[in-house]
């Protein structure tokens, strides 16, 4: 598949502070990306640019191969579903959504046809001669998204269009956005402080923080495989011990050795070792690489989350199998569940376990999709 | 509790608007003849009358007199607009750098008295005033534009523009920006946002500018009186006449009912063109 927007080592400065620093990034067709990280981290800035409304500081914006940055907005063929929507307040429903046609100036059938298809997919026939202030959040938000699609745009961007949903809303509109994309082919670039919409959505996800992409993978790969403390952590929780890595496939923390699959971090390096909590497993103490006490225990529907302290480190350890609290248990972690970091701010290096092979080679995101595309790579 | 609030004010609009209003109306509805007060409507056939019922309706003297008022507020309401609007936009663009200046300089001649001002334009456009005097300077011929229509209109724009200029700009500076981004992604281009967009949202804006500056236009006495001369007539020195120099409160206050009248007509009529725009944006799709 073609690369339909391609972000070449952008860098946006406001002021004295750098909001993205050389981003480096491309969106191919039919692809669901999201832009995740907390806020603050450039996310909506590198939309924003996509979109038109903000111009880099410096490099490159390509979409199809063309430059993009002299294009207006309004001449880009792209649209956006804003935070917060930001419908006219001066129109109705069926205005708001027809707004794109007439600028087109689409004939008076058509529009009418239009609006009608698009209030059908959207779930609000009947509304269209409602005031959009009288709508609900969910409701403005399809109208938002009914005036954007409207257009038949080759990419929607979407800036945290669920932040103002409740919970439940925001899951169904999670499955309805997914269903949308995949039913209309149109490329979607989503930005979204919140993880597990990234998970539930995306085709791929770019981890940013500070203004610099962090990672750029498939949900599996990005939660399965971080690249770093910092992804590891935002994306679902971890333990995240300081430890040495003593040579390749040995690694050392909470004074034990354990065995790794990671290798070429150097000999006696200090490293990060990132363990999800779901993959430590309890044991008897007798036959547990290390034994801790049992503070804390709380039911969470599916799990257990507890806290075990082994002395010089308190795990989160989620599992299914219930322990006692203040009883002493054994803890064991398979070789393939343990992921070795780099330190923060350390040179990440290609080909530790693949980690860091898609920081460094963030240009080349694609390598672990779909197999027939890494041809293309 | 509210209640209590309440009352001052309800206290202060009955002395202050409610009974001035049934006077006015009681004067303009009455006359006084040997010391005997009776109801008639000789008042207002003495106002459409004039002092020469002969004539055509729109010839008689005060009927002149109350067109020309409506004229010259609608004038000067339509330039302070063509005026207005643009500066109020440049003032609430946010690339605009010295805009706390500006909008400073612009209000600043408000703290003045409003006569000084008026009287300062009276030195201004003088025979041999600084206007004149800069013509000559130019090698220009002088032009006498004191005590003519333009004087008036000159004094009217001068005094009411801030009034039409504020509530724009207050409706552009709260309007929210991301939907003009919104219309700019939907492929709207600058001249579509604006007709589409801005100008629609403006729109509470501008109809208050439009009544803050035809109100007081209408009504105005002392910029004609200085600038039109004495005898410049509007509908407020017509008022300003019958009560002080001819002492008659009943021709006076007549005036004054026929002037509010007009104000209300007015007043629908915006209403009815801003509720119609509304509409016919509704009925577009």
């Amino acid at each position: 598949m073609s690369r339909l927007i391609e972000l070449v080592g952008i860098t946006k400065v406001f002021g004295t502070q750098t909001v993205l620093d050389n981003i480096s990034l491309y969106i191919r067709q039919n692809e669901f990306v999201t832009l995740l990280g907390p806020s603050g981290c450039g996310k909506t800035t590198t939309l924003r640019i996509i979109g038109g409304f903000e111009q880099p500081t410096s490099g490159g914006l390509l979409f199809n191969g063309q430059n993009l940055l002299s294009t207006p907005p309004y001449k880009r063929q792209l649209n956006t579903v804003f935070q917060r929507y930001a419908l006219f307040p001066n129109m109705n429903v069926a205005e708001n959504i027809a707004f794109g046609l007439k600028i087109q100036k689409a004939s008076r059938g058509e529009i009418q046809t239009q609006v009608a298809n698009m209030l059908k997919m959207v779930n609000l026939e009947g509304f269209e001669k409602r005031n959009v202030a009288s709508l609900s959040g969910g409701q403005q938000q399809r109208v938002a998204i009914a005036r954007a699609l409207v257009n038949k745009p080759k990419v929607l961007l979407l800036d945290e269009p669920l932040g103002a949903l409740d919970l439940k809303l925001r899951k169904e509109m999670q499955v309805e956005l997914k269903a949308m994309q995949q039913s209309l082919g149109i490329t979607f670039v989503y930005v979204t402080h919140d993880q597990e919409e990234a998970l539930t959505m995306s085709d791929t996800i770019v981890v940013m923080n500070e203004g610099k992409i962090l990672q750029i993978g498939t949900p599996e790969d990005i939660y399965n495989e971080p690249n770093c403390a910092f992804v590891a952590n935002f994306i679902g929780e971890s333990n995240i011990i300081p430890g040495l890595m003593i040579e390749d496939y040995r690694v050392n923390f909470c004074s034990r050795e354990f065995k790794c699959i990671d290798k070429g971090l150097g000999k006696n390096t200090n490293v990060e070792v990132v363990v999800r909590p779901e993959d430590v497993e309890i044991t008897s103490p007798e036959s547990g690489v290390l034994t801790g006490v049992v503070e804390n225990v709380i039911f969470k529907g599916v799990h257990f989350e507890m806290r075990i302290n082994t002395q010089n480190f308190i795990w989160k350890v989620h599992s299914t199998v219930q322990a006692q609290k203040d009883s002493t248990v054994g803890i064991t972690i398979k070789p393939e569940l343990i992921h070795v970091m780099p330190l923060r701010g350390a040179t990440p290096l290609a080909n530790s376990n693949g980690f860091g092979s898609h920081l460094a080679a963030s240009l080349l995101h694609g390598d672990n999709n779909a197999p027939g595309e890494k041809v293309a790579e | 509790m509210k209640r209590l609030f309440v009352f001052p004010y309800t206290l202060w609009l009955i002395v202050f608007t409610v009974i001035p209003i049934i006077l006015v109306a009681y004067y303009a509805l009455t006359v006084t003849a040997d010391g005997q007060t009776s109801f008639t409507l000789a008042n207002f056939r003495w106002f459409f009358e004039g002092m020469t019922p002969g004539e055509p309706f729109f010839q008689r003297l005060y009927v002149r007199v109350a067109m020309r008022s409506v004229y010259l507020a609608l004038i000067s309401t339509a330039i302070c607009f063509v005026l207005g609007y643009p500066l109020a936009y440049i003032l609430a663009s946010k690339g605009f750098r010295n805009k706390s200046f500006l909008l400073f300089m612009f209000i600043a001649p408000m703290w003045m008295n409003f006569l000084v001002r008026t009287y300062a334009w009276l030195t201004i456009l003088e025979r041999n005033g600084l206007f004149n005097t800069l013509l000559q300077r130019a090698g220009l011929p002088q032009i006498d534009i004191l005590y003519t229509d333009t004087a008036v209109l000159l004094g009217m724009v001068y005094n009411f523009l801030p009034f039409m200029v504020l509530p724009i700009y207050t409706s552009l500076v709260r309007m929210d920006k991301r939907v003009i981004e919104a219309a700019q992604d939907l492929g709207a281009n600058p001249v579509n946002v604006f007709t589409r967009v801005v100008f629609p949202l403006s729109l509470p804006g501008v109809v208050s500018g439009i009544t803050m500056v035809f109100m007081p236009g209408a009504a105005t006495f002392i910029i004609s009186n200085l600038l039109g001369g004495a005898q410049y007539f509007l509908l407020g020195n017509l008022i300003e006449q019958q009560f002080l120099r001819v002492g008659n409160w009943h021709t006076g206050s007549v005036v004054a009912v026929i002037l509010m009248i007009l104000m209300v007509i007015s007043m629908a009529i915006l209403k009815l063109v801003d509720r119609g725009q509304a509409e016919e944006e509704g009925a577009r799709v």
